[in-house]
This record gives structure tokens, sequence and C-alpha cells, in this order.
């Protein structure tokens, strides 16, 4: 099921999300956090219907903490939308598909 | 266009339960739900209050249990979100992401959403030391010292689950008396990690761009003193603001949005029904939710075989 969304990791994070042609969606995730769960099905949703125009990846914070540290996330789910490398729009909590679209709306 | 006996709206446990129920009755059902089904369920670690599990079960466990049991009788649910109820004559027009449903009968089992203190800062640190979800965010203040606010069962749950991170954790209540149920209100008593400030009110959170969160301020509200708390974490369990906006104007609210029903919970349309979390009652739990999803689901057969 998890059809397009790209798994990162600290190491990864740099050439897949900072250095990516497209712009990048990223949700910060993890396996003890209940609305994580919920929005993960909107986020493969997406993932789908933007293949081509923005990239969607996943990083599990409990795996990977270096990066959520430096973008200073002390909740989850937090979805960053990356442009170029930096931080074009950011949402926190379980929102729906409409408020996450709008956002990438204004990023394309 | 074809038209469904019965759309219930939303996939916590009153609408899974009211699924399983109209499942069971063969009534032909669809269920929608925004997000994945569980609800605010899924917030909690550990439910230690569900009938018969003795032993206390996990929010995610009770979640997916939840959901199976009512796809074991073959319910149909749906990933779409509601933003929209209107009638046309008898039938109900469900307004959808993906274009409109028409039922013969509908509950709404919409669920709420954990309510905002409304202090400058809340917004702001959002994410950055605002959280709504200790199970969530507790984690990230391991050894860290965090401010929480609220009174209630939530409230009180939530600040000891997060003396398992945290070094210290500040309860702050507006009484001087939690509303929280015997047993949680003992459990916070004999935490050693807790402390109660009593009687005081929030009036900002502050912080800065680097750190995020780095203090409350609050208002004693028996001297009338302020006083700062130096923190890293705000956490807010005040209770919950009902997710009604999308039946506003379409069926009767009280004044802080939730939805006002009649002792079979059939709210001001015929043939349309409210249960759990979003309804107009005394008390919010996974029990009772669950139970007025069987009530309105029945309720909702009654009115089918009337028509």
């Amino acid at each position: 099921m998890s059809g397009s969304v790209l798994q990162v990791t600290d190491d990864t994070f740099e050439a897949e999300v900072l250095k990516s042609d497209l712009p990048v969606l990223v949700d910060f995730w993890a396996s003890w956090c209940g609305p994580c769960r919920a929005i993960a099905p909107v986020v493969e949703e997406l993932s789908e219907q933007y293949l081509g125009k923005v990239k969607v990846a996943k990083l599990n914070v409990d795996e990977s903490p270096k990066t959520p540290g430096q973008y200073g996330i002390r909740a989850i789910p937090t979805l960053i939308m990356f442009k170029g490398g930096q931080v074009a729009d950011q949402i926190t909590g379980a929102v729906s598909k409409s408020h996450i679209e709008q956002a990438l709306g204004k990023l394309l | 266009m074809s038209e469904r006996d019965l759309v219930i709206i939303g996939g916590g446990p009153a609408g899974l339960t009211a699924g399983l129920y109209a499942a069971r009755a063969k009534l032909d059902t669809l269920l929608l739900e925004r997000l994945s089904p569980g609800g605010q369920v899924l917030n909690t670690h550990w439910v230690e209050n569900w009938p018969g599990d003795v032993e206390g079960v996990s929010g995610f466990d009770l979640s997916d249990r939840f959901r199976d049991h009512a796809l074991k009788f073959g319910l149909e649910i749906k990933s779409v979100e509601v933003s929209g109820l209107r009638m046309e004559g008898e039938r109900k027009i469900v307004s959808t992401s993906e274009g409109e449903i028409t039922a013969k009968a509908v509950i709404l089992a919409l669920g709420a959403s954990p309510s905002k203190l409304g202090v400058p800062g809340e917004a702001e640190f959002a994410g950055r030391g605002v959280s709504y979800c200790g199970t969530c965010d507790g984690p990230f203040f391991r050894d860290k010292v965090v401010v929480a606010f609220g009174g209630g069962n939530t409230a009180a749950e939530e600040a000891h689950f997060l003396t398992r991170f945290a070094k210290k954790v500040y309860l702050v209540h507006r009484r001087d008396q939690l509303r929280a149920c015997a047993v949680l209100c003992e459990r916070v008593a004999a935490d050693p990690k807790i402390e109660v400030l009593w009687s005081h009110a929030p009036l900002a959170i502050e912080g800065s761009a680097l750190l995020g969160v780095e203090k409350v301020r609050l208002k004693d509200l028996k001297t009338g003193q302020e006083k700062e708390v130096a923190c890293d974490g705000a956490f807010v369990f005040i209770g919950t603001t009902p997710n009604s906006a999308c039946v506003a104007g379409a069926v009767d609210r009280d004044e802080q949005g939730f939805i006002l029903t009649n002792q079979n919970l059939e709210t001001s349309l015929p043939g349309v029904y409210a249960a759990g979390d979003c309804r107009s009652s005394l008390l919010k739990q996974i029990v009772v939710a669950s139970g007025e999803g069987a009530l309105a689901a029945y309720a909702a057969q009654r009115y089918l075989e009337s028509l």
C-alpha cells in the first residue's frame, strides 16, 4: 500500500529532499503516533495524485532523529513542504486532505 | 445517482458501532471517513475503562477491533471528506470531496477535536512546543519540563503519561479541584513528578524562533498575580470542540456547536441522527459514543421502516 511514497532517512534526506528537482512533501511520523496513522492513507493518495509534480516522502523520527531536530519538530505528524532545499510551508497535526492540497497548490 | 439507505459520517467509536449495527440489520450502509478509521481513540495510549478489557487495551488495538468488527458484517467504508448536508424533500444529500451522495437516513458521528486555549503564542508555537496530544508528542520532551493545561479526565491521564518522558509536569487548572474521576485524581496526587497549579489561568505562551516554547505566563485567579513558568512544552487538554462545521445551518446545534438531538438521537432534521462526541451530552467517552452509535443505527432502521 505504500505506493509512491518514498522512505527517507537522516542519511538520504539531503540527496532526496534538499537536492530534489521536484518540490517535496515530507511526512514526519512515528509508529506510536495515532494521528500519524490516521493521516497515512491521505499521504499515500497524495503521492499518487501528484506523481511527477511533487515528491512525497516519509521520515520516521525514531529511526532518523537528526533531521526532525534540525527543523525544530516537537509534534507529529508534521508535514513540511520543501522547494529548492528550503522550507516552503509546514502543517502540524492530522489535517484533512483538502487542507494539504491547498498548501501544495501554493507550492506548484 | 444511487440512493443509500444509510450514510454514516465519521469513523470513530460512534460511527463504527453504528456501522456494525446497521450492517447486521442488513441496511444498505456507507460510512464516510476523512482519515483512517479510529477517531480520537487513536490518540489514546491506553484505554482503561472499556468494559470487559480488564487489563486495558491500547487505543490502536481498540480502534482496529471496532473497524474489523464492522467490516466482518459487511460495512462499506469510503475515504472522503464531507463538506455539507442538505435535504431535498425526504432525501438527504451529503456533499463530499468526491461528489454528492444521496441517502434516506444519515448518522452524524463527526467526533470532536481538542479545544484551543486561545492565548497569544499558542498558534505561533503549535508543533514547536505546543501540543494537543501527549501520546504523540511526549517522546520529544524526554528530561524536559512541560506544562499541561486542564482538569478533566484527559488532562489527568495525559499529565500522568507525560511523566514517562518529562522530568517535571506542571498541571495548570482554573479551579481548586480536578473534574477527573477519582482514580485519576489519586494518580495525579501520588505522582512525584506532577505539580498542580490550582486556580491558575493561562495568559500567554512565549518562546523564540530558535527554541520554540520557553515559558508560559499564568494568572493566579485567587490573588490576581501574574507568574511565569519556564518550560519546554505546553500541552493543552481543556476539552473538545465538535467537528460539526460541515452541518452548521443544516441541523440545530448548541452554542458550542455540539449537535442537539432528542432521546432517540434524532436531530432537528427527520431521519438525521447524531452520536458520539459531536452530540450535545454530559459525558464524552468511548463507551458512550459506542452506545449512542448502536442507538442511532436502530433509530435510523426504525425510521427507514416507516418510510
